[in-house]
């Protein structure tokens, strides 16, 4: 196994009421350093609640942001975007508001054929033959290519989309919520489409939801996103059947389940991030928080084999 | 293109600015052609003849020159740099806004910082500053009107540019390669073409205006040369003694700018997609009722709904959202209303209490009847005393159902004080303990707080605090959860399911969430393209889903804790609501669709479980 995608110490700060001259008047941490590898092949997931920084991890690992500390690597190389040409055939982004990621006045083929003809120089009988093998690939219609995005549904749209992000010939491909945004009877085609394309064209895949029954549905190893830093990361079906950070088990035991009880406990709600307190951001809605959470940031640590947790207290298998 | 006309048109006001205008442009490029007077032709013995003179239809001014071919050939010339002025200003001002929306940051405050100085100079002053550096001349003053104008469409046009910088498709574009140049050709620019032209068609009038008044001042067209505003300025000093050689130019740039104001709004409201899709039509207060009669109550029950109809009428097509839905809802009792987008539920809901937007919303059939009492085309006011009293809502998104710029205090006790009689410091006390009961912690200096101050969680329980203000007897909380993480929807959810047992409240909970239903209702009712498809108690449907519709879309859902697998997927879409197949909704999409099922209606059968369906899960 190779490494496809490795982000060492990568981190992104926001400032906050940036002026012309001089230092701005706050920040925000969005995404505290953190560390992680997609292996060739593998779906990584990555869960957490809004706010979490998960959107700003994306954005940095497509290029899209750059970061204010860390590195990427792909396929062993440093992240480089002089080529955007380069780039785009390496790795690709699915957007998670599959209307808004496509131009209004734009027909479909005029869309699909952008990173055909500069990412591949595709011209010709050569254009036409690619975009029907994607087309069908994501099975749609070849009588769509001259319709505008406006006149397609949700799940169709994403389906286009995705089409586009194929059409780079990518090595890895970031989704960002791809099916957050559709039906559930729809969502489900969308995943198994996806994990055909995976298996058919051997991506490798970084997917991103707040979702957790979809994420465990879909990925190999697990990464849970709270306040910007990792808290917990190792094997599928490890996190979810027994989670370690107290935080991964709160996600799970919210998730509405038919015949589960509600749970009324009051957990609380995400820091202020313009204030973040010491310690371990979690402590002000853990049961187990002890003084020295309040005090000391906790490290990602190794628990069992490849599950990973950054909890002062974690929880027993 | 067709349809901008009909907009155009719609609008009285434009079509009639059109059509003088257009008058005016034809004749003045006929001018040359037309048998004219030579416009700087002098003959001083005829001066100041009155209009319908011998020869002179319009008369003369002070060097006996005739004034009608002046007229033409100086609106000729007015519009000509009016229109000039405004392509310039308009190509300029919008090529800096783009570059100054896109790349953002220093570029952006640079740029705006010195639009903004521009801005800062009265604007017949900067003209002046222009025209005395350049020099008098028609050419100079088409410069300076179109330098003072540029500060104008720069801030427009960069304003939108942020907007649409920011929008996934140009990040999609990014990734595909493309550089800034293409991106700001292609993508950018085709979108904000509309801002350019509606904001070039309201401005060419002014500009005309400013034009005219360099003129007028003799820093524009030189003599001889007739333009309307040197028209003006040479006739001043003979207004008392022939006013007609001031009115006549006066009368022509009214008309000219009034024409071109009204069409260039007319062009404003028919080009913005907000008013075109109907804004400017305001909804009537209740949702109009077009209804044979009303169907006899089937039954008791707090709420009762029999075989409501909604429809959408827009243009030809009519939408059946909601077809023959029959509910029923007990005191103290939480029924769930499943479906996916587009399958009525929000609908049915909004039309209890008469809230579906008309035009285009019109009910057309049914009874809602509360206690016994139809709704169904009862009196605004009758509505209005039960809306918020007896009924309340709870909607998806609280951020914009509650009203940014008041506190949320004061927004409960407004909602407090609409049914009730009661002093504000009373009112007051009311909303601090609802929003204790909604357990809002600190709620006494919360009840301060401006809703963006709060989280999405604490935001929906106010929206829940306002559903409970007037102690309603029935709660219809449509998706209140979906925008929300899932600890905090969990937190919400049980909160629910707490004032629903303290208060005895009856809910109609309307999601597309299997799981929360489970969790919180008594009975479940599937939609399916604007029908129920099925009906029973929550327990009973989620465990032996009878349609084939419910029972696969329960396995569509993925559920914690089955690990990596291939999903369970419905091929197809939902049907649309203004093409529905004869027979069942479903059938196209259904693995066990027989000839019957695309026949003929299919009833919904069955006591305490109904399903609408003629070969239901389980049955043999």
């Amino acid at each position: 196994m190779t490494i496809a995608l490795k982000a060492t110490d990568l981190a992104k700060t926001f400032d906050i009421g940036k002026r012309l001259i001089g230092p701005p008047r706050a920040q925000v941490h969005a995404v505290h350093p953190v560390s992680f590898e997609v292996q060739t092949g593998e779906t990584l997931g990555v869960v957490g609640e809004s706010g979490c920084g998960k959107s700003t991890l994306a954005r940095m690992l497509v290029g899209l942001l750059p970061p204010t500390s860390g590195s990427i690597e792909i396929e062993g190389r440093a992240l480089d975007r002089a080529d955007p040409a380069a780039f785009g055939r390496l790795i690709q982004y699915v957007f998670q508001d599959p209307v808004s990621s496509l131009n209004p006045r734009k027909t479909i083929r005029q869309i699909i054929e952008v990173p055909l003809r500069l990412l591949h120089g595709l011209r010709g009988k050569a254009l036409d033959d690619r975009i029907a093998e994607l087309f069908d690939a994501v099975n749609l219609r070849p009588e769509f290519l001259s319709r505008y995005p406006h006149e397609f549904s949700g799940g169709q749209a994403q389906r286009i989309g995705i089409a586009r992000a194929l059409a780079a010939s990518p090595r890895i491909v970031i989704l960002d919520e791809p099916v957050s945004a559709l039906d559930v009877s729809v969502q489900a085609q969308v995943l198994n489409l996806l994990a055909d394309l995976k298996a058919e064209f051997n991506l490798t895949y970084l997917f991103i939801s707040h979702d957790l029954a979809v994420v465990e549905a879909v990925s190999d190893r697990i990464a849970v996103l709270y306040f910007g830093s990792i808290v917990e990361t190792g094997p599928a079906e490890k996190v979810f059947a027994a989670p370690r950070h107290p935080y991964t088990s709160l996600l799970a035991d919210s998730a509405p389940v038919v015949g589960r009880p509600l749970g009324g406990a009051q957990s609380g709600e995400l820091p202020d991030p313009l204030n973040p307190p010491p310690g371990c951001a979690f402590a002000g809605r853990c049961p187990r928080a002890s003084d020295v959470c309040r005090a000391k940031v906790p490290e990602l640590r190794a628990v069992e084999g490849d599950q990973f947790v950054a909890c002062h207290h974690p929880l027993d298998p | 293109m067709s349809l901008f006309l009909r907009l155009l048109f719609r609008n009285k006001l434009a079509g009639f600015g059109a059509v003088v205008l257009g008058v005016i442009v034809l004749l003045a490029l006929l001018t040359p052609i037309l048998p004219l007077h030579l416009p700087n032709e002098t003959n001083t013995a005829n001066r100041f003849l009155r209009p319908m003179s011998e020869g002179h239809l319009l008369g003369t001014d002070h060097l006996g020159r005739d004034l009608l071919s002046r007229l033409m050939w100086g609106t000729r010339l007015s519009l000509a740099v009016g229109f000039a002025a405004a392509l310039v200003a308009g190509l300029l001002g919008a090529a800096i806004g783009v570059m100054a929306g896109y790349f953002g940051g220093r570029t952006d405050n640079v740029t705006m910082r010195g639009v903004d100085m521009l801005m800062a100079f009265p604007y017949i002053l900067l003209a002046l500053a222009i025209v005395a550096v350049l020099g008098p001349g028609l050419l100079n003053a088409l410069i300076a009107v179109a330098v003072v104008n540029i500060p104008f469409f720069a801030r427009n046009i960069r304003g939108v540019t942020v907007g649409i910088a920011h929008r996934e498709f140009i990040d999609a574009a990014k990734l595909a390669g493309m550089g800034h140049t293409r991106i700001l050709l292609t993508e950018v620019v085709p979108n904000i073409v509309p801002v350019v032209v509606i904001a070039m068609s309201t401005t060419i009038g002014w500009m005309i205006l400013e034009t005219a008044g360099l003129s007028f001042l003799g820093l524009g067209s030189q003599p001889p040369q007739a333009d309307l505003g040197s028209m003006l300025g040479e006739a001043r000093s003979a207004l008392i003694t022939a006013p007609h050689t001031s009115i006549v130019p006066g009368v022509m740039i009214l008309l000219i700018v009034m024409s071109v104001n009204l069409l260039g709004d007319g062009i404003r409201d028919a080009l913005d997609p907000r008013l075109r899709s109907g804004a400017l039509a305001r909804p009537m207060a209740t949702t109009r009722v077009e209804r044979a009669e009303a169907p006899a109550p089937k039954g008791e029950g707090l709420l009762r709904i029999d075989d409501l109809e909604t429809q959408f009428h827009v243009g030809s097509r009519i939408y059946k959202a909601v077809n023959k839905v029959s509910l029923d809802l007990k005191p103290g009792e939480c029924l769930g209303l499943i479906g996916e987008s587009g399958s009525g539920k929000s609908v049915t809901a909004l039309s209890v209490m008469g809230l579906v937007a008309s035009p285009p919303g019109v009910i057309t059939g049914g009874a809602v009847r509360l206690e016994g009492r139809d709704l169904i085309g009862a009196p605004y006011e009758v509505l209005r005393s039960l809306r918020g009293r007896k009924v309340a809502y709870i909607f998806q998104d609280p951020l914009s159902t509650l009203h940014p710029l008041y506190h949320i205090g004061d927004q409960l006790i407004e909602a407090i004080r609409v049914h009730e009689h009661v002093t504000h410091a009373q009112a007051h006390e009311r909303a601090v303990k609802l929003l204790e009961d909604v357990r809002i912690p600190n709620a006494g200096a919360r009840a301060k707080a401006y809703p963006h101050e709060l989280s999405g969680g604490m935001r929906q329980r106010v929206g829940i605090a306002m559903a409970l203000a007037n102690d309603p007897d029935i709660i219809i909380a449509d998706e209140p959860t979906t925008a929300l993480d899932v600890t905090v929807q969990a937190q919400i959810l049980a909160l629910l399911s707490d004032l629903r047992r303290d208060r005895g409240l009856a809910i109609l909970f309307i999601t597309h969430d299997f799981g929360v239903v489970g969790q919180l209702c008594d009975r479940v009712a599937v939609m399916y393209g604007g029908r129920i498809v099925e009906a029973g108690d929550t327990a009973e449907v989620l465990a032996a889903p009878a349609h084939p519709y419910t029972k696969r879309l329960i396995a569509c859902v993925p559920e914690l804790g089955g690990g990596r697998r291939e999903l369970a997927a419905i091929p197809g879409l939902p049907p649309a609501v203004d093409d529905l197949p004869a027979g069942c909704a479903f059938a196209p999409r259904c693995d066990k669709a027989q000839t019957a099922c695309r026949a003929d209606e299919i009833d919904l059968t069955g006591d305490t479980h109904k399903v609408r369906c003629l070969y239901p899960e389980g049955a043999s």
